[in-house]
């Protein structure tokens, strides 16, 4: 089975983060997976992304036409890749930066969250809006283990972030609980 | 299992220098490969290993050339304009048969060009690239854990060889993360009793490329040539995917093999038989490979990330008869797997 | 009886190839008595530049390391870094240093490299037949400024020692001649002074040595020395233009 998500957002938002911990999940239940930053001129400021490729054989292209899976943490990354998800797919949208109006397609499912409101004024942790939409997006899709996921967070960060995985879990959980009860 | 760890492919080529051994590394920066110079700027030290950033690229492989000469395990990166302004030194070190590692992380060119994913270099890396009669060793990794292998590979080929080495990447390869695993086995190392380094207790030493006598530089000529035949024999490397009924085989290779692969799993779905070949030696070119599979095989299909540069080398190594067509991207893009399955459709009409 | 004179051990016996009253021969004899009063023969790497030196391997019993054109001095570094306790250093004409060089000798003066570049300055291509260098005196015949060096055209020449003893990371920046005894005394001097720093870590040093070319000045070789007194050393004066007391950069 191969899984492979889009995730888009702007610079700074911790887009590129979560592909990377959801790609370093995948890695730590033995499957293959690549992670492909957005390279251009989009490096500089601005606009960020990233594929996630997850797959139980040989991947080929680290890249995406046409993904499982958006993750838009911003308008402009919604609108960016909106056409490409295949139908059937799943889209999560932060609806704090995001429209989710804006999808006009009703042949994929779209999970709208308010992923900045839901860190800074019920977490008091706004640097983690993005976790909250990650927990969310996991519980949806089931590309990886959930619990597998929190599992490998004092291995994915470095030792002088150690004291950020409480933060993340906590979001994650909140993110989750978003997915499954839709609020 | 062993343990893998998830890295990026500059960050892994890098860690693959440093098992190899190098503790030299001199380079200047351009994007998109500055990955590899701040990563070791860090690392390189604390292993007793000296990093410094030239003024130049050129003043970069010239510093490579000295550390080579004195018989070290030496590097620099690069991308397209950089490699173009070191290919004086790279002439140098061929005609003085002295080892080293150049990574060319490529840029779309020519000129200042762009910095997207690119294999507009294919050319340069392995028709020689600068002066005189000599090849580069050419590496194509296709993956992050292949840019760890074969830059410990390349460390031990331009050794064995005394021939620079050049890993040729680009910037998928270069800023993608997969997991990687590192090895535990001791990189090969060869003696070099031609180093220089002082003539103490024999007789004094001479690294040089300069060859005015009659008669002299025609043998030099051909001892390197002699060399590149057996480095051919030898050290040809090839990823070959065959299907023994198939009715097409594409060539790829680097990152452009990787979207290979997902057009002919594609394919296959559809009952298409078809064959997949990757270089991984660009020089030497796997000419043998190609012509056993091409005599099997009446239709080849290059894929490139530039005008069509391989394909020239593909078509003089298939069998006479054999139809060598092209899906050619140039300038940065890249071809999906979706235009390369309708390019093998039409090719099989 | 005491022996007072000799061949230096670091100076092969052998005829070289250098023209009648060229300078090189000399300056190869100072490299070499430098080297033979440390006792660093076995310990030496020199590295050749581009011109008439190049051939520095026939005549000195170092180990030697050809460069490109201009690239000395960043062949040195390479080969200094990873032989620190070695005695590393290039000999470069003025072509290879001052002009396509200048870039590489700048740079590894600026970083401080600790090594000897011994540059001859006899203001002309050698090797190549006579043409103009960046060291060539205004109104100087030479196969490409056949009118004489114009500056509207060809600049003005570069006085290297001068400038590279502006920058922090040289030890030792010194221009001597070898025109007559007197000046010979003190190039050796400079000579030894530089291989000496060198071994005691205090930083690059660098010896500019004004020299004759009588082939492609068209002079007889005692023409050849009245013009390096008559017409070069009022235009590159003599001396010493920085001299680091200890290794301390500070």
């Amino acid at each position: 089975m191969l899984y492979d998500v889009i995730m888009a957002g702007f610079g700074g938002q911790g887009v590129l983060l979560i592909g990377d911990l959801l790609a370093f999940a995948a890695m730590r239940e033995g499957r293959q997976v690549t992670w492909m930053p957005a390279y251009g001129v989009e490096m500089r400021g601005g606009a960020a992304n990233c594929t996630v490729i997850i797959s139980d054989r040989k991947i080929g292209s680290p890249l995406s036409v046409e993904p499982a899976a958006l993750i838009a943490m911003s308008q402009p990354g919604l609108v960016k890749f909106r056409e490409r998800v295949r139908p059937g797919g799943l889209m999560v949208i932060n609806t704090s930066l995001a429209d989710p109006e804006s999808v006009a397609r009703n042949d994929v499912e779209v999970v709208g969250l308010p992923a900045n409101e839901i860190a800074t004024e019920e977490l008091n942790d706004p640097k983690n809006a993005n976790m909250v939409v990650l927990g969310a997006f996991i519980t949806k899709s089931g590309a990886v283990s959930f619990e597998k996921t929190l599992d490998s967070l004092s291995a994915f960060l470095p030792p002088e972030r150690q004291r950020l995985a409480e933060g993340i879990a906590r979001a994650l959980q909140r993110g989750k609980l978003f997915a499954q009860e839709g609020r | 299992m062993e343990e893998r760890i998830m890295l990026k492919g500059s960050v892994a080529l890098a860690e693959g220098a440093l098992t190899a051994g190098c503790r030299y590394y001199f380079g200047y920066p351009i994007t998109p490969q500055n990955d590899i110079p701040e990563y070791l700027s860090l690392h390189m030290p604390e292993r007793g290993g000296v990093f410094i950033q030239a003024e130049s690229e050129v003043a970069s492989i010239n510093m490579l050339l000295g550390a080579a000469a004195a018989g070290a395990r030496a590097m620099t990166s690069s991308s397209g304009p950089g490699i173009s302004l070191m290919q004086e030194g790279l002439s140098y070190m061929a005609g003085s048969e002295l080892p080293c590692v150049v990574v060319n992380i490529t840029r779309s060119g020519p000129g200042l060009g762009g910095i997207s994913p690119t294999q507009g270099d294919y050319k340069q890396a392995t028709c020689g690239g600068g002066h005189g009669d000599y090849y580069l060793i050419v590496l194509a990794p296709s993956s992050v854990q292949e840019m760890y292998d074969l830059t410990i590979r390349g460390f031990e080929l331009a050794d064995k060889y005394r021939n620079p080495v050049m890993i040729l990447g680009d910037a998928i390869l270069g800023q993608m993360k997969e997991p990687v695993t590192l090895r535990d086995a001791k990189p090969v190392t060869y003696d070099k009793p031609w180093a220089l380094t002082g003539p103490k207790g024999r007789k004094p030493q001479l690294v040089k490329s300069l060859y005015l006598k009659d008669g002299e530089m025609e043998v030099h000529n051909w001892k390197l040539a002699e060399k590149y035949r057996r480095l051919a024999e030898e050290d040809t490397m090839v990823e070959v995917d065959e299907d023994a009924d198939a009715d097409i085989a594409v060539v790829a290779y680097g990152s452009c093999a990787r979207i290979v692969i997902s057009a002919v799993e594609m394919a296959r779905e559809e009952g298409i038989r078809v064959s997949r070949i990757r270089p991984i030696t660009l020089y030497p070119f796997p000419s043998g490979e190609i012509r056993r599979v091409s005599e099997k095989v009446g239709r080849f299909l290059t894929v490139e990330m530039n005008t069509g540069q391989m394909v020239r080398d593909v078509r003089l190594s298939v069998a006479p008869g054999c139809d060598v067509r092209l899906l050619a991207r140039p300038g940065g893009a890249i071809p999906t797997p979706q235009q390369i399955l309708a390019e093998i459709r039409k090719a099989l009409e | 009886m005491k022996q007072v004179f000799k061949r230096p051990e670091t100076l092969i016996k052998t005829t070289t190839h250098f023209c009648p009253g060229c300078h090189h021969g000399t300056v190869h004899r100072l490299v070499a008595e430098a080297i033979d009063r440390l006792g660093v023969r076995e310990d030496t790497i020199g590295v050749a530049g581009v011109g008439c030196g190049v051939f520095l391997y026939d005549y000195l019993a170092v180990d030697v390391c050809e460069a490109p054109h201009g690239r000395a001095p960043a062949v040195a570094t390479g080969i200094k870094r990873v032989n620190p306790e070695k005695i590393v250093f290039t000999y470069q004409g003025d072509g290879d240093l001052a002009s396509i060089g200048m870039s590489e000798v700048v740079h590894t003066a600026n970083r401080g490299e600790n090594i000897t570049v011994i540059f001859v300055n006899n203001s002309v291509y050698g090797m190549t037949g006579g043409q103009m260098a960046p060291t060539t005196l205004l109104g100087q015949q030479t196969t490409t400024s056949p009118r004489g060096r114009d500056f509207h055209y060809d600049g003005y020449p570069i006085r290297m020692a001068e400038m590279l003893a502006t920058l922090e990371g040289v030890a030792f920046a010194a221009r001597v001649a070898v025109d007559k005894p007197a000046n010979l005394r003190k190039a050796k001097q400079a000579v030894n002074t530089a291989f000496e720093m060198q071994a005691k870590n205090m930083g690059f040093t660098f010896v500019e040595l004004l020299s004759a070319c009588p082939t492609n000045w068209y002079m007889t070789p005692l023409a050849a020395l009245r013009r390096i007194e008559e017409e070069m050393i009022p235009y590159y004066p003599l001396g010493i233009f920085r001299q680091r007391k200890a290794a301390d950069y500070l």
